[in-house]
């Protein structure tokens, strides 16, 4: 019972934290764009424009919802849906913390709510089974709007999502070698207990960090929107509150990636240097502990989402062929010696 | 057959003389890519820095400040007016004839000195009687003051044209009279 009550309030806890850090992200991404470009980004409403994400939200639920005539209507609908249906379930397996501890609980003296939605021993392959649905709002917005520039966004999309994901897998495989468990808590006590990922497998965190990328279809490599040559790509014949949420799913994927990232290289919820002191200096109770550890996960999530808008202003988008080069010819063999590599370095050690 | 032999040896010249090449040889940094990529970030970094903390911007915001532009800015048409706030102009429908977008309307009448309360110093025998700019047609290229032999019509610069109404877009003589602060 309490276990049920528990992972109900864990997941309405993720959901919540999701959706309402998106209006933030929204605004510091038009902001910091802004800031980036000598511009002063939307300042008028409320203060520092902080409420302009409202203020869109009004309009985009005010707008008028219509489908294309010969749009296939079920996958229409669905395209959206999927879109922010996926990031957000792939969130369920990543730690946010070791556990929270309480005394005299559903009859037991001490009870621990790990803080993980779903504890399974097979973390990893469970995040990247929901990271691998997002391509598939991409391929079913770009079929059922019946425009041929949603087709050929959705084509795009498709064949860049492939020509990444093996380079981001093999990364993700250099380091269940280096760990030797697919269960993100054991990797993150792993990371505790000896070094942050991203000091052991620099290379695989630059490869999982590029194809995170890619996978997000940020900037970059953006070429399922492709603005310029493509309007808008997948989602052209989106308007209204159906737009809002591939805009929405967007940052989710962005913060399901960083999540990722952090908890594979970056030593997940571990503390940050000098939060052991600031729990000194409050309580070291468990409690305390865990609530710092959501925070440290926290400010490093946001930390490699302020990268994604940063390298999002300054780089501009990759041409196709150029994408695929980078993606067949520089990732997929430096991520294959990579692996080897890990293999015969977790042999010696 | 002589032009195209020398056409030939022209182009034989060329191709012995003029082959510049402009491609270089791109060196491991730059085909390494990340070098460059850093630098870029630094650049926007700083960018993002400035206007974080510093607040600077570029940004003219609009409604509360406005753009200086220069003297010879083409924008609203007005009438200049003599120290009797008579209208400059006698209707010799020069800038109706020069207009090329046709947005300019006289209607002439003659001025009566006796009976005009304004007559004193005036040396204008016509005036108009309505005299309508058609803003909405009219391409602003200045021609109607280049030809108006009295400076009377002449472009200001206000460029807030925006109305309500396509009749609004209508300047009559009265619209046209008006106190213009700027230039003119
Ligand atoms: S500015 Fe040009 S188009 Fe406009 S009224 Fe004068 S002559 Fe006509
Ligand atoms: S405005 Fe000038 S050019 Fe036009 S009718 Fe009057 S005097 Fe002539």
């Amino acid at each position: 019972m309490i276990e049920i009550a528990s992972t109900i309030a864990k997941i309405i806890f993720i959901f919540f934290l999701c959706l309402s850090s998106l209006p933030l992200c929204v605004w510091f991404e038009r902001r910091g764009s802004a800031w980036i470009q000598g511009r002063k980004g939307p300042n008028r409403v409320g203060p520092f424009g902080l409420i302009q994400p409202v203020a869109d939200a009004i309009k985009f639920f005010f707008k008028e919802s219509f489908i294309p005539t010969n749009a296939d209507k079920v996958l229409y609908l669905l395209a959206p849906l999927l879109a922010l249906a996926a990031p957000v379930a792939a969130m369920i397996s990543i730690p946010f913390g070791s556990y929270l501890l309480f005394e005299n609980l559903g009859g037991n003296d001490q009870y621990k709510i790990p803080l993980q939605i779903v504890q399974s021993d097979s973390g990893i392959l469970f995040v990247l089974a929901f990271a691998g649905l997002e391509i598939y709002p991409l391929i079913l917005a770009g079929r059922a709007s019946n425009n041929k520039y949603s087709i050929l966004g959705a084509l795009r999309g498709c064949s860049q999502l492939i020509s990444y994901e093996i380079a981001m897998g093999l990364s993700i495989l250099s380091m269940v070698v280096i760990y030797s468990t697919f269960e993100m808590n054991a990797m993150i006590s792993y990371q505790q207990n000896h070094l942050w990922g991203v000091f052991i497998n620099p290379i695989g965190a630059l490869i999982f960090w590029v194809a995170g990328f890619a996978e997000t279809n940020r900037l970059p490599f953006d070429l399922a929107e492709g603005d310029s040559e493509i309007v808008a790509g997948y989602h052209l014949e989106y308007g209204a509150m159906k737009f809002a949420l591939f805009f929405m799913s967007e940052y989710v994927a962005m913060m399901m990636v960083s999540a990722f990232l952090v908890t594979l290289f970056f030593g997940g919820y571990a503390l940050l240097p000098g939060m052991n002191f600031c729990i000194q200096y409050f309580s070291a109770t468990q409690n305390t502990i865990a609530i710092f550890q959501f925070l440290s996960l926290f400010l490093k999530v946001a930390f490699f989402m302020f990268i994604f808008i940063w390298v999002r202003w300054t780089l501009p988008r990759f041409r196709f062929d150029q994408l695929m080069h980078l993606g067949w010819n520089i990732l997929f063999p430096l991520s294959i010696i990579n692996l080897l590599l890990m293999i015969v370095l977790g042999y010696l050690i | 057959m002589n032009m195209n032999m020398n056409m030939n040896m022209n182009m034989n010249m060329n191709n012995t003389k003029t082959i510049i090449n402009v491609s270089r040889k791109i060196g491991l940094k730059e085909k390494i890519y990340l070098y460059a990529l850093i630098q870029g970030l630094f650049i926007t970094l700083k960018w993002f820095l400035r206007g974080f903390f510093l607040g600077k911007s570029n940004t003219i915001s609009y409604p509360e400040e406005k753009r200086n532009y220069s003297n010879r800015f083409r924008g609203m048409h007005f009438i200049s007016v003599d120290e009797n706030k008579v209208e400059n102009c006698t209707s010799c429908y020069l800038c109706q004839t020069v207009c090329p977008a046709k947005c300019i309307t006289i209607i002439a009448e003659e001025r009566y000195r006796d009976n005009d309360p304004f007559h004193y110093g005036v040396r204008k025998e016509k005036k108009p009687k309505s005299f309508t700019v058609d803003a909405l047609r009219c391409c602003f290229c200045g021609m109607c003051e280049e030809a108006c032999p009295k400076d009377a019509i002449k472009l200001s610069r206000n460029y807030e044209l925006a109305v309500q109404t396509r009749a609004e877009a209508l300047y009559d003589l009265k619209h046209l009279t008006r106190e213009v602060i700027g230039r003119g």
